[in-house]
């Protein structure tokens, strides 16, 4: 009798050690496929560092390659978050602490839509449908503004200019900063909002007294990570715009700055040989700037959460 | 006597209430009348497009409420209600795109999409005619191989985090390497693929299990965050009556955890497959592109929704109307399928949880 407790105990810790060591293992193919992402394209990558002017488009080394796209892909994404940044704590807003609930939950699925929309259906209405409307706009900034260095011009006929790209780069992040952002409006202390309230406080003024000082370090994280995303976005930006891979401030000639993701999907499927390396290597590159943006997003979040002692 | 205690009183409190004026309910509503009609004026004049006279209006709007208000309250109420119109304004910008590329999609697609648009490849089409079943095909055979490499993995790793891990050292670098690897940008992931297959079977590659294996990069991470979410929210005492009854711990797991957090765990899921049926990318580098119908993940180039779309858009070849017209008509086809897997993972989230409940 006790012999058969003793032999059914054996088999449950081994089915027990089975089945944790089995999923302890799922989770150590995730972790060994991150170290694979670094590894592969390190080692795909490294080849790059001696090929020559024939595998990259003309420059002269790899550094020299990689410079203007690097460039264009910082310039895209930091005037993408220049638009969506107030644009998405607006929206936020809206949802969190201006419109009635059920007009919030109305909003929320508009922008989950906005969310779930391919990227590629981003480009075609990039190139079919803002480009041509913001070519009016570029034309008269350009007839009055051609003395600061972003519109001097000649100006774009098509509107495929860097510039459309980042307001589409910010259509496609503002789902993700405004969906972080709501849920950290919603999170503020009810009492500390009636309390502004019930000092005279306007609506505004409690949303600037109470809503936005606790939220400020969950919106910098927000904005990061949304940053990280418009960094790496790539068919949007690789349709739309019409790049040359000039290094300029000009926003709506039609001489473009390339990004590092577009440029692999356009120049990728033709390449052969040291170019797809140089390829790999800026993809390495890439890889490298949006782990730091979203490392650094999840730090302030961390630090936040350590003050508020949590 | 009471009366004439509080005659003193009531003046004062009187002349407080009247240097309070406020604005009437409808003002907001009238001054937009208002400004719709001045910018519509205004642009019949000077020939502006209906965007210009909204933006007109908007501006107006946002300006003559203050303005008013300014007026009639006192600079705080002001603030207050430019701040209001600013927040509906930067809503209504927001919506803009949304409405303009649907409207945009359906109209130049809808009208693509037949029969044979829907039951025909590309294989030997030239002009007018043929269809997108390849590129159906590719995209849900890949998609498939995606969710079978990513929920297994993504499941069971979710699990080892709530069940097992606990604070352990291990579990904390998972937790972050999964948060890391939610930034992963989508073309980085089809580089990888690229790397280790062209490392196996020579460079130039193509193949759809490489697809999957890009976008499981991609959709394990969504997996893993929703799955643990949902398992936490499991009461610990149903895990604790398992344990009372002498069922062991993985018993406990499967048969305990992972059903009562069934319904958020697939919802999860269907969200993360909608997530990265889209994705172009790394289908673009690493599973290729071609007119005939494949269903070999292993072998040879497979199309899918989003590269048709794109090639057939950016390389529409010799007549750049019926292939534009392709990539407008598949576009609609592959939001629509987006939009469905979203709307399929509300509705499943809800009914299996509204069953559990009755079972209870």
């Amino acid at each position: 009798m006790s012999t058969d407790v003793w032999a059914g105990t054996a088999r449950r810790r081994l089915a027990d050690h089975a089945f944790a060591g089995t999923t302890r293992s799922a989770g150590l193919v995730i972790l060994l496929a991150l170290v694979g992402v670094v590894v592969f394209l390190t080692g795909e990558g490294l080849p790059a560092l001696t090929a020559g002017a024939v595998d990259l488009r003309g420059h002269g080394n790899l550094v020299a390659y990689l410079w203007p796209l690097l460039f264009g892909t910082v310039l895209a994404a930091a005037l993408a978050m220049l638009i969506a940044a107030p644009l998405s704590i607006g929206v936020a807003l809206a949802t969190s602490h201006f419109a009635p609930r059920p007009v919030g939950r109305a909003i929320g699925y508009a922008v989950d839509l906005l969310a779930a929309i391919p990227s590629v259906v981003y480009g075609l209405w990039g190139i079919g449908v803002l480009g041509p409307w913001l070519v009016p706009i570029y034309q008269w900034l350009g007839e009055h503004l051609s003395w600061l260095p972003f519109f001097s011009g000649p100006v774009s006929a098509t509107g495929r200019t860097i510039l459309t790209a980042a307001v589409v780069l910010a259509i496609m992040v503002l789902p993700i900063v405004t969906a972080i952002a709501r849920e950290i409006f919603t999170q503020t202390p009810t009492l500390q909002e009636e309390a502004a309230l019930a000092l005279g406080a306007t609506r505004w003024e409690m949303v600037r007294l109470a809503v936005l000082p606790y939220a400020r370090a969950g919106l910098v994280s927000a904005v990061m990570l949304g940053l990280g995303r418009a960094l790496g976005e790539t068919m949007a930006v690789a349709m739309v715009l019409s790049a040359t891979g000039v290094v300029t401030l000009d926003l709506t000639s039609s001489t473009n700055p390339s990004t590092i993701a577009a440029n692999i999907a356009l120049n990728f499927p033709e390449s052969s040989g040291l170019a797809v390396n140089a390829l790999i290597a800026s993809g390495l590159v890439l890889f490298a700037l949006t782990l730091a943006v979203n490392v650094a997003a999840r730090a302030v979040v961390a630090s936040r959460a350590r003050s508020l002692g949590r | 006597m009471i009366d004439v205690a509080l005659e003193p009183v009531q003046p004062h409190f009187a002349r407080l209430v009247v240097a309070e004026g406020r604005l009437p309910r409808w003002a907001p509503a009238l001054t937009a009348v208002v400004s719709l009609a001045a910018a519509g004026l205004a642009g019949l004049g000077l020939g502006w497009s209906p965007v210009a006279v909204v933006a007109g209006a908007a501006a107006l709007h946002a300006v003559g409420v203050p303005a008013w208000s300014a007026v009639v309250e006192n600079g705080r109420a002001a603030v207050d209600r430019l701040a209001t119109s600013l927040v509906w304004v930067a809503l209504a910008v927001a919506l803009v795109p949304l409405v303009s590329l649907i409207r945009q999609v359906v109209v130049l697609g809808a009208h693509q999409i037949d029969g044979e648009f829907l039951t025909w490849s590309m294989r030997n089409v030239v002009g007018s005619g043929g269809g997108i079943y390849h590129a159906v095909v590719g995209t849900v055979l890949i998609t498939l191989a995606t969710t079978a490499i990513s929920v297994p993995v993504g499941l069971l790793a979710a699990i080892y985090l709530v069940e097992y891990g606990g604070g352990s050292r291990t579990a904390s670098t998972l937790r972050f390497m999964v948060d890391v690897m939610t930034g992963i940008p989508s073309i980085v992931a089809g580089l990888f693929a690229y790397a280790v297959f062209a490392l196996l079977l020579g460079p130039g590659i193509h193949l759809g299990i490489g697809g999957s294996v890009a976008l499981s990069l991609l959709m394990v991470p969504i997996v893993v965050r929703s799955a643990e979410e949902m398992l936490r929210l499991v009461p610990v005492e149903l895990r604790e009556a398992s344990y009372a009854l002498g069922v062991p711990k993985w018993r406990t797991v499967v048969r305990v955890v992972l059903p009562a957090a069934r319904a958020g765990i697939l919802t999860g899921v269907t969200l993360a497959i909608a997530r990265v049926v889209g994705e172009t990318a790394p289908l673009l580098i690493i599973a290729g592109a071609t007119d005939s119908v494949n269903t070999n993940l292993f072998g040879g180039q497979m199309e899918s929704l989003p590269v048709f779309i794109y090639y057939s858009y950016t390389q529409p070849g010799l007549h750049p109307q019926y292939a534009q017209g392709h990539a407008w008509g598949a576009a609609l086809v592959l939001i629509a399928i987006v939009v469905l897997l979203n709307l399929a993972a509300r509705t499943l989230g809800r009914l299996l949880a509204l069953r559990v409940n009755r079972r209870r």
